[in-house]
């Protein structure tokens, strides 16, 4: 019925779509997009290094994103500037040394499109793998930090104060994002993970009253933006980042009615 | 060592700079089970970052923190949520800790709000938020309450009853409480040690000395010195057992 690269495609993209759900839904409630905007910049620097040096583009981008994150933290410490500039200066400046360094590997015919917007077509066995065994640890460890996570997230002085040790799981929170990237990479495209990530979480907002609907809804949305996405850049011949980001966008749009609608029950 | 058992945090000569500024130094006070510290001061005098030190919220101190337990909840002054969380009052209240929806239901009547229960936190009055957030606090059965301001913005009758919870709780969970209030005639009553800051211990002891320390006049005043001879008139006689005053 279907090609086995388009049955890949869809595994990979439903197994991305699990993971990705929740943890943007940590990225809308922490105000973290930019952040996981320049973790996502600094991945095509991973994937240059992968292959010069033939790594895994998985294992390389999360060890560049981690690397990233980490001086990020540095710098905020040492330096006065703020926040958004420090993030600014580096996904622009990873994203330079990375293109920069592409420039020097003529001799490997590099498929920047696929890069930057997802290429299903790339998707092989061994991503699946990485994607479910990745996704599920991932899932895995973020269950384990969710308490103090969330807590810290509400309010970090109350966590805090009652022995939950927040900074400890903002440190973890932080090497999951760079994680969630390297595993969706080659599926989504590095410009377009951020949305992967707070689309369906920010569509979920729209019509949850608490937390844990919150997440099953954006895991929802996420899986139906891949599905619809996927079915449309097979049918209509387009990349299938954009094309999965489009259905979230009118999964969101879908998702402004029922505000409208609760609104108007209000009034 | 039988002291040191009763004994949940304990201070000593702590103090916390910011920006080469001391908000507080020089604090040393113990929080024991079943007693009421109180903390009162005028504003900026240290009375928060106090309690902020006895919790460990704030890390690089002068002086030292011994906690001698993870049970603690915690009422903040000041409590910012972001409202880009959909957070229902049940969901608040199982921040820190799961707690069994009996419980929950308990501290939500206890505190006057269990009508609120499945409303979302950002819908709630100011006085309603600061009795859900008490109910928090005394929901988890903790062994110290630290609480900083609890009952602003609740309204007068609201705030009499809380506080005579407060005095409750400390008796039956047989908890220590770090308890931070303006209100004078509370602290007069509920209160077994107070503590007056003003950047640093200006005096301490029982509430009968502190009220009749000289600095604790200036610093309080007129009305102050008022509040403790209102009370030193109620306490200068006994009831006997047939209710008659008798003088003593």
């Amino acid at each position: 019925m279907f090609d086995d690269f388009f049955i890949r495609a869809l595994i990979a993209g439903l197994g991305i779509a699990l993971v990705t759900g929740p943890l943007g839904c940590f990225v809308v409630w922490r105000r973290l997009s930019y952040f996981g905007d320049t973790l996502a910049h600094s991945a095509l620097l991973g994937v240059t290094l992968a292959y010069s040096f033939e790594l895994n583009i998985a294992l390389s981008v999360f060890i560049i994103s981690s690397l990233i994150a980490l001086i990020l933290i540095q710098l905020q410490k040492k330096t006065n500037l703020p926040g958004d500039a420090l993030l600014g200066l580096l996904a622009h400046s990873s994203l330079a040394v990375g293109l920069v360094v592409i420039g020097f590997l003529t001799f490997i015919r590099f498929d920047i499109m696929g890069l930057l917007f997802g290429d299903i077509l790339a998707v092989t066995i061994d991503d699946l793998l990485i994607i479910w065994t990745g996704g599920a640890v991932i899932l895995l460890v973020l269950k384990l930090i969710w308490k103090p996570l969330f807590a810290s997230t509400v309010n970090y002085e109350l966590a805090e104060a009652e022995g939950l040790n927040p900074d400890r799981a903002k440190a973890i929170f932080t090497i999951l994002m760079a994680a969630v990237i390297a595993i969706s990479i080659k599926m989504v495209g590095l410009l377009l993970i951020t949305g992967m990530l707070i689309i369906p979480a920010a569509m979920a907002r729209n019509i949850s009253d608490s937390p844990q609907k919150m997440v099953l809804f954006s895991i929802i949305g996420g899986l139906l933006s891949v599905l619809l996405g996927l079915f449309s850049s097979l049918e209509f011949n387009t990349s299938s980042g954009p094309s999965i980001i489009m259905a979230s966008l009118i999964l969101f749009i879908l998702s402004l009615l029922n505000i409208k609608q609760s609104i108007k029950l209000k009034n | 060592m039988s002291s040191e058992n009763s004994t949940l945090v304990k201070l000593n000569n702590a103090g916390f700079k910011q920006n080469d500024k001391w908000l507080v130094e020089g604090v040393s006070l113990t929080v024991e089970k079943g007693k009421i510290v109180t903390l009162i001061g005028p504003n900026g005098s240290g009375k928060s970052t106090t309690a902020k030190i006895a919790l460990g919220i704030y890390k690089n101190i002068e002086g030292s923190v011994e906690k001698y337990t993870n049970k603690v909840g915690y009422v903040p002054q000041k409590i910012s949520i972001d409202w880009t969380l959909p957070l229902r009052v049940y969901d608040f209240m199982l921040l820190t800790e799961n707690i069994k929806d009996e419980a929950i239901d308990e501290a939500l009547t206890l505190t006057g709000v269990i009508h609120l229960k499945n409303k979302n936190l950002g819908n709630l009055s100011g006085g309603e938020f600061q009795r859900v957030l008490i109910a928090r606090a005394i929901s988890k059965k903790p062994e110290l309450l630290v609480l900083d301001e609890p009952v602003q913005g609740v309204d007068y009758t609201g705030e009499i009853a809380l506080y005579e919870l407060i005095k409750r709780i400390s008796d039956t969970l047989n908890c220590g409480i770090l308890l931070i209030s303006h209100d004078l005639h509370t602290v007069m009553t509920a209160t077994d040690h107070v503590v007056c800051l003003n950047g640093h211990v200006c005096c301490s002891g029982s509430p009968m000395d502190v009220a009749k320390n000289n600095e604790y006049k200036t610093l309080f005043g007129e009305q102050a010195s008022q509040i403790l001879s209102v009370y030193e008139h109620k306490h200068d006689h006994v009831h006997s057992d047939k209710g008659e005053i008798k003088k003593n």
